[in-house]
């Protein structure tokens, strides 16, 4: 071994190549940037023209977000003074907050149903990873393929029988209908990532644990669990995000009890058209724990992403 | 065949072994573990494919569930393989798959080239390049309305900056020309990343030796790329346009929620068409049919697609 590679790239070649990855990165970030000033920006700033970049950050979009409002008369503003911040900043429009809106739940929704089908996705897959792994199965392959190419039909042509199955079985509109779903969806990936993550743990240490008298259940959930966590982690964010980001069922199936909120931001209106302070809002703080989680465990993802991709 | 025999009893003994030591048997515990997934997989997924195959040989309406259903044969079929406006939404998916996956596989090997270079902090821009992958399509492609309005949007503030244009001259949704443009640049900028990380699963994957041996026969760097990066990582590459394209055929939320297939129906692809007919229009059986073709067209383009890939892999 040399000390120097031969391909170790120059320093010059580091810098240019640093430069346009940079500015790449830069670029792809605008939107997303935008989305989250715009949720700081009054209903006038968001659609000025030219649009700003620099402008006195406002509540409004929180607010709005959050709350229903309804227009009211001057005797009944003169009478009622504002109570807290937030009512002070609707009154600029002559308006009194008369409840809240529907944002709470449907967050709350697609916690629910997120963390739900995950912890499913995840409880099943990693049994049958581990009988994939390192039973004998009759007809293995097939079954794997099989699992495999349930991820290639269309959401749509699934959602039509799934529709008229749960319209049956009074699953429609309902969480544990939701959770089903998503599990059904996420499990194929799960059970191929799980299977890749179990097949790298030596088979020595639990032939090591039943010599000792453990019980095949044991040796799984005393030997086996504990070295398989990277994996598990990685596969339950893959399946968290999946849940969390999916909009074709959720806005197919559910509409009232169980709508997550993918499908209910863009509905966000205010006076002519979509109120882009609210839905930007409403955007950002749904986006923003999936950005953080992606930044702070970036290692386990990046590597989920190819490993899944490369062993299918 | 002897070998699988052998291997069967290798595996079989020890199974009687612990079998009459205690508890349950190897194979009780691997039926139990993966049973559960199946049944899931059957109930969700098998069930309600076989239930589609039945209704699309009927004139089912899911919205008059108590009408007599009637079975038509496969007139179904022949109304969508005749109709002229089904090959059109085809065609918008086709142009739609075909230049997302063009841009992102360039953009995509070129980004995963760079980052290889290994330069300091590189993980650090490759996660942020990756993040608009991990978003909901349908939010963020809400968004995107707002940075492609005319005269207010960023996007269009931005081009029409660098081009010299009034930034209210062109629509890019509202436009005949531009809206299937419009739904290929939001893809590209979503999905990029996506490509590149498989390409760079590929360039980490060639050993430095090939490279330094090539140094030894005074290749050039030029040479080098095409004789050895390139066809190293082309079945990375094809790996991840098979994904792409699974995926982008079968596209839905980002697009609705972008154009909702308009202007028209210039930017109605192949899901938002289907979605018509089987939830607002509620031609269950008909649309049925639709999604069985659709599915079949799937899994035959992938299959011979997955044939050519081994191929280029046997090389």
């Amino acid at each position: 071994m040399s000390a120097h590679s031969v391909n170790e790239p120059s320093s010059r070649q580091k810098w240019i190549a640093g430069a346009l990855v940079i500015a790449y990165a830069l670029i792809t970030m605008i939107p997303l940037v935008w989305i989250v000033a715009t949720g700081f920006k009054s209903p006038a700033d968001a659609i000025s023209y030219p649009p700003k970049v620099l402008f006195e950050p406002t509540l409004e979009g929180y607010v709005n977000l959050f709350t229903t409002r309804t227009r009211q008369t001057d005797e009944y503003l003169a009478a009622n003074p504002p109570q807290t911040w937030y009512e002070e900043i609707v009154r600029q429009y002559d308006m009194v907050i008369v409840g809240p809106s529907r944002y709470g739940e449907r967050f709350l929704n697609s916690i629910i149903i997120g963390f739900g089908s995950t912890f499913l996705s995840i409880f099943l897959g990693v049994l049958a990873a581990y009988a994939f792994s390192r039973f004998r199965i009759p007809l293995k392959d097939d079954l794997l393929f099989f699992i495999l190419s349930t991820r290639m039909m269309p959401p749509i042509a699934v959602a039509i029988p799934i529709f008229l199955m749960y319209r049956q079985l009074g699953l429609s509109d309902t969480h544990l209908g939701m959770i089903l779903l998503y599990t059904a969806v996420n499990i194929s990936l799960a059970v191929w990532l799980l299977k890749g993550f179990i097949d790298e743990i030596p088979r020595e240490y639990e032939e090591a644990a039943l010599i000792d008298g453990y019980t095949r259940f044991q040796a799984f959930y005393k030997v086996v669990l504990p070295q398989a966590t990277t994996g598990i982690v990685a596969t339950a964010i893959f399946c968290l995000i999946f849940s969390w980001n999916e909009y074709a069922f959720a806005v197919l199936l559910t509409s009232g009890t169980a709508q997550t909120a993918p499908p209910f931001i863009p509905t966000i209106i205010g006076v002519g058209g979509q109120d882009w302070p609210a839905v930007a809002a409403g955007a950002t703080l749904f986006l923003l724990p999936v950005m953080i989680f992606t930044v702070a465990l970036r290692k386990h993802l990046l590597r989920g992403i190819t490993f899944g991709a490369v062993r299918k | 065949m002897t070998d699988t025999a052998i291997d069967k009893i290798a595996q079989r003994t020890p199974t009687r072994v612990a079998r009459k030591v205690r508890g349950l048997s190897d194979r009780a515990i691997a039926w139990l573990f993966v049973g559960p997934t199946i049944f899931l997989l059957l109930a969700i997924n098998i069930f309600p494919l076989i239930w589609t195959v039945y209704l699309s040989f009927t004139n089912f309406r899911a919205n008059r569930p108590n009408r007599e259903v009637e079975w038509v044969g496969l007139r179904n079929y022949e109304r969508i393989l005749t109709d002229s406006d089904i090959w059109l939404n085809m065609q918008a998916t086709a142009h739609f798959l075909f230049w997302t996956i063009v841009f992102q596989v360039l953009i995509g090997f070129a980004l995963a080239y760079l980052i290889n270079k290994k330069f300091r902090g590189n993980d650090l821009w490759t996660t942020i390049i990756v993040l608009p992958m991990m978003l909901s399509p349908a939010v963020v492609g809400n968004f995107w309305t707002f940075l492609y309005q005319p005269q207010i949007g960023l996007f269009n503030y931005i081009i029409a900056f660098f081009i010299g244009a009034d930034p209210s001259s062109f629509e890019m949704i509202g436009s005949v020309t531009l809206a299937p443009w419009s739904i290929v640049i939001v893809d590209t900028w979503m999905w990029t990343p996506f490509v590149m990380l498989i390409c760079l699963a590929g360039l980490r994957s060639i050993p430095d030796y090939i490279y330094e041996a090539a140094e030894i026969d005074r290749a050039s760097k030029w040479r080098q790329f095409w004789t050895i990066t390139v066809p190293m990582v082309l079945p990375f590459l094809m790996l991840a346009v098979l994904f792409r394209g699974i995926e982008n055929f079968k596209m839905f939320d980002l697009v609705v929620q972008l154009t909702g297939g308009g202007p028209g129906s210039i930017t109605e692809l192949a899901s938002i068409n289907l979605k018509r007919e089987a939830f607002e229009k509620w031609r269950t059986g008909y649309s049925s049919a639709y999604a069985i073709i659709l599915f079949v067209t799937v899994f035959g383009l992938a299959s011979i697609y997955v044939k050519a890939l081994n191929k280029v892999k046997e090389r």
